[in-house]
This record gives C-alpha cells, sequence and structure tokens, in this order.
C-alpha cells in the first residue's frame, strides 16, 4: 500500500484515529475517507476535533494510533522530509490566513514556487493566475497587514491552490467574516470542486456555508463564465458529504439530505439552534 | 529538574537538526546574509558604546591602583587581558542577546501563534532549515567579529581614558596593549563568542518555536530566551575559562 498513488485509493483516508493531549481524549477512533473530487464538510463545535483532522492529514501532528493516508500513501510514521514531498499535493487554507507578515502579497502566493527555484517569469504568471481566480490580482503589491480579513483569506486560497494541489483544506476559512465574503469563499471551494476536480475537507461550524456547498455547483455557460446553479432536476451533488464530530467521535457521516433527516437531538440542536 | 533536562535535550535536538539538515538544499544563503546584516552591523552601535565604556571604565577603576604599585605603564595590558579574555566575549554576548535573541524569540514566537510556521511547513518548508540554520550560522560568524570589534573599541576607550584624565602617554598606552594582544588571548577571544553564538540561537529558536497561549506566550517566551541564555553564557563562560586555561595552558 505504501507509496502505491493508485487512483483507485481515496485522496484522504483516515483509520481508526485517536489523539489525546495530556489526559484529554482529542479524537477517539475517527476514520473516514474522502474519495477524488469529493467534497467532505466536517462540522462540529469549538474544541471538538476538526481543525486537530485537518492538522493531522497535513501531518503537522501525528497520531497516537491509527493510519492516515494521502492518495493510497500510508504518511503516519514519515518523517519530516517525507512529509515535506506528500505537502506538495496537498494545499492548506488557514483559519486567519495565517500570511508571512513580512512578505508580500506576490511574494506569500509565490512562496512555494519560489522555493522550487522556478524561473521568476513562470512564477509571475502562475501568481497573475491564482490572483484572478480569487479576484485579487490588484492587491498583488500590498503588504498582509494592508488587507481585509477577507482578503487574507482569500490571498491564503491563492498560496493553498498554487501548483495545483489535488487536495486541498480548508480550515474554518469564513470564521468572523461578513456574509458576503464567505459566500466569495465558498464559491471558491464550489469551484474547486467542480470545474478542477480537487478533493477537499472544508472545516466549518456555520450552517450557511453548509448550505452552499451541499446545494449549489459551478458550471461554465455558454458564454465560458462561470456561473453557479442550484441542485435540483438537472443535477444531484453527490461529491459532497457531511460529518460531524461530537467529543472527537463521528456521531454523523451521510450526504446533507439525510443529515436534514436526522433526529438526532444534539445535531438537531446544532443545525437549527434549538 | 525534569522540565530542565527535557528543554536541554529539546534545544540540543534542535540545534543538530538544524545542522545535520543543512546537508540538503536549498541552504538558504540570502537568509544567512540578512540574519548577518541585522545581527551584525544593527548590533554595532550598542557594541561600540558597550566595549568602548568598558574599556573606559577599567582604566577609570584600576589606574591609581597600578599607579600605587608603579605599574600604570601597564594599564594597556591589564585592559586588554580584562577585554579578550571576558569582558569582551561576555558582555558583547549579553548584549547581543539582549537585542538579537529577545527578537529570534519574539519573531518565531508570532509566527508560531498566527499559524506561519505550520503554513511554511504547509507549502513544504522545512521551518528549521529556514528559520533556525540561517540564524545560529548568522551568530557563529557574527559574533566573533562583534567581540573583536568591542575589544577594539575597548582599547580605544581604555586609551582615551588614560591619555585625558591620567595623562598617560599614548605611546606607553599602545606599547602595553600590544603586549597584551598574545595568541592565546586572541585565541580565547574569538573560541568563547563561538560558543555563545550558539547558545544565543539555540535557545532563542526553541523558546520561539515552542511558544504557546496566544501574545501573552510570545511575551513569555522572550523573557524566558533573554533570562536562559544570559544565565547559561554566564555559566558556560566558567567553564569555557577553565577549559581553555588547561587546553593553552594559561597561567597569567
Amino acid at each position: 500500500m505504501n507509496k502505491s498513488n493508485n487512483k483507485i485509493a481515496p485522496a484522504i483516508e483516515l483509520r481508526d484515529v485517536y489523539l489525546s493531549y495530556d489526559d484529554k481524549k482529542v479524537l477517539d477512533g475517527v476514520s473516514f475517507t474522502v474519495r477524488k473530487g469529493e467534497t467532505k464538510i466536517i462540522l462540529g463545535r469549538s474544541g471538538e476535533g476538526k481543525s486537530t483532522i485537518v492538522r493531522l492529514i497535513l501531518g503537522l501532528i501525528k497520531p497516537d494510533a491509527g493510519r492516515i493516508f494521502i492518495d493510497g500513501e500510508d504518511i503516519t510514521d514519515y518523517s519530516e522530509p517525507e512529509l515535506m514531498r506528500v505537502r506538495q499535493k496537498i494545499g492548506m487554507v488557514f483559519q486567519e490566513g495565517a500570511l508571512f507578515d513580512s512578505l508580500s502579497v506576490y511574494d506569500n502566493v509565490a512562496y512555494k514556487l519560489h522555493e522550487q527555484g522556478l524561473p521568476e517569469e513562470i512564477v509571475e504568471q502562475e501568481v497573475r493566475k491564482m490572483l484572478r481566480f480569487v479576484e485579487l490580482e490588484d492587491a498583488i503589491d500590498k503588504m498582509p497587514n494592508e488587507l481585509s480579513g477577507g482578503m487574507r483569506r482569500r490571498v491564503g486560497i491563492a498560496r493553498a491552490l498554487i501548483g495545483h494541489p489535488q487536495i486541498v483544506l480548508f480550515d474554518e476559512p469564513t470564521a468572523g467574516l461578513d456574509p458576503p465574503t464567505a459566500r466569495t469563499i465558498c464559491e471558491l471551494a464550489i469551484k474547486l470542486r467542480d470545474l478542477e476536480n480537487v478533493s477537499s475537507v472544508f472545516v466549518t461550524h456555520e450552517m450557511k456555508n453548509l448550505e452552499y456547498l451541499t446545494s449549489e455547483y459551478a458550471v461554465i455557460n455558454e458564454k465560458g463564465e462561470i456561473v453557479f446553479e442550484k441542485e435540483g432536476e438537472k443535477l444531484c451533488l453527490i461529491n459532497t458529504q457531511v460529518l460531524i464530530l461530537r467529543k472527537g467521535k463521528i456521531i454523523f457521516s451521510g450526504t446533507d439530505e439525510e443529515l436534514k433527516k436526522t433526529q438526532d437531538p444534539y445535531i438537531r440542536k446544532f443545525l437549527y439552534g434549538k | 529538574m525534569k522540565r530542565f533536562l527535557y528543554e536541554l535535550q529539546e534545544i540540543t535536538l534542535l540545534t543538530a537538526r538544524a545542522f545535520y539538515r543543512l546537508k540538503n538544499k536549498p541552504l538558504y544563503w540570502r537568509e544567512i546574509i540578512k540574519q548577518m546584516d541585522t545581527i551584525g552591523v544593527g548590533s554595532l552601535s550598542i557594541i561600540f558604546l558597550t566595549g568602548f565604556f568598558t574599556g573606559a571604565v577599567l582604566v577609570l577603576q584600576s589606574f591609581q591602583i597600578l599607579a600605587y604599585y608603579g605599574a600604570q605603564s601597564q594599564v594597556g595590558r591589564m585592559v586588554t587581558f580584562s577585554l579578550f579574555r571576558e569582558l569582551g566575549p561576555v558582555l558583547t554576548a549579553l548584549m547581543v542577546t539582549g537585542r538579537i535573541g529577545s527578537a529570534i524569540a519574539a519573531e518565531l514566537g508570532s509566527m508560531v501563534v498566527s499559524q506561519q510556521i505550520d503554513a511554511m511547513r504547509s507549502l513544504g518548508t522545512d521551518p528549521i532549515r529556514k528559520l533556525v540554520a540561517p540564524r545560529i550560522i548568522a551568530l557563529l560568524i557574527t559574533l566573533p567579529l562583534l567581540t573583536t570589534a568591542a575589544n577594539i573599541f575597548g582599547i580605544i576607550g581604555g586609551g582615551i581614558t588614560s591619555r585625558y584624565i591620567f595623562n598617560l602617554d599614548t605611546s606607553i598606552f599602545i606599547s602595553s596593549v600590544l603586549d597584551g594582544v598574545t595568541t592565546k588571548n586572541l585565541i580565547v577571544s574569538l573560541v568563547k563568542p563561538l560558543f555563545f553564538g550558539l547558545i544565543i540561537g539555540s535557545i532563542s529558536c526553541y523558546k520561539g518555536l515552542s511558544t504557546t497561549g496566544g501574545t501573552v506566550g510570545v511575551g513569555i517566551s522572550t523573557t524566558k530566551a533573554v533570562v536562559l541564555t544570559s544565565v547559561a553564557i554566564i555559566i558556560t563562560d566558567f567553564f569555557l575559562t577553565r577549559a581553555l586555561q588547561n587546553i593553552l595552558g594559561i597561567d597569567f
């Protein structure tokens, strides 16, 4: 299985993962898979272990027990240099953007390509393309402290997408943002899913995000423009699944339709606030 | 004690990893030069002031005692011995700790709490190679140079004090300084900063990278880095002095 990198293997797989900090159980036997081109939305209250899952997938922390597979490759026991290679396939969007303060927007987005030693003309071309994707090409020369919260997240997304990763991890990318900006971030995630066939994990606790991601899809119309349509008679979204965490355990895994039908009082309170 | 041993182990491991990973490309030369500029050129003014007035006060304190024994002509030699063997390396290291050690811990600590270190790792960059190794290398190169500068400024300060306060002839002062500039003294004044540079770099980087608890944590890490590094320098100085005395056969 190691380094198999086969086409039928899921993009991400967690098998019976356990993690504790001191005496506190953070993850308690978590198992799930994310298929290629699929978006897995991880819901849960703060402190339920959602961000920990993302950090485990990226290899930033190691589980106490269980296995983690990326593209069929068991990365659980990988050393830091080995993980560096695996991380080339993954893009990560952090909660607050996590932009490098001392670098401009251009240098932040170009960071990965500069590290790979690519010629500057190719780097600039790619950076501009990514900034156009997040609609921030005008901010190319700005410093992170000149950007609003939403702009920082979008630059973070552009930085995560550079190099065309097959997997993108979103760690609460809309937390603290106004509704239109949050919507823009969700649209970017939808575009990646439907137009770029990227596998992703979208960690959130906001119901609006769930609604956008599970009910809308992106298509290119006859004018060549990207438009968002509601699922319905024309198309039923099967590439987006929901997972709910509680006290480090998965208490729900399925589609949004199944989620809406659930009678679990905790989930209903989480979804509807009562 | 358990905590101390754990931290000692982690600091040693971090330093070892920083050197071990230098064998892999890329080696961040631009970052090393940038750090050398910040540490070396940036610290020159405080090193000038520290060295100059340390040399000056040494003459102020000792000239009359030496004159009592009729040995005032040896004041330059005494200043050189004190500066090259002890005050130059130790004071330079302490000043750099205050200025650079704190900055390293604060910068790396801020990067940890704002997830910039995680972002760096997620983008396939090893923070030890990119951030820790260049800082340690820059300190290893610049601290001996800064110590040498402090020694020279100290001698100048001593010379000016002995000339204008005690009316000692400058040629006598220079002659006694040259008596003090021995190979052994030069070795001591260059070897000690190498160890101190390693201590400043490794402790400050470790404290910065192990920051937890938001902005308050950054403040705590910075304070701890400065205190721990300063104490480590003074303790190491004792053992280093003893070891160099034995190795170089210094008896006077």
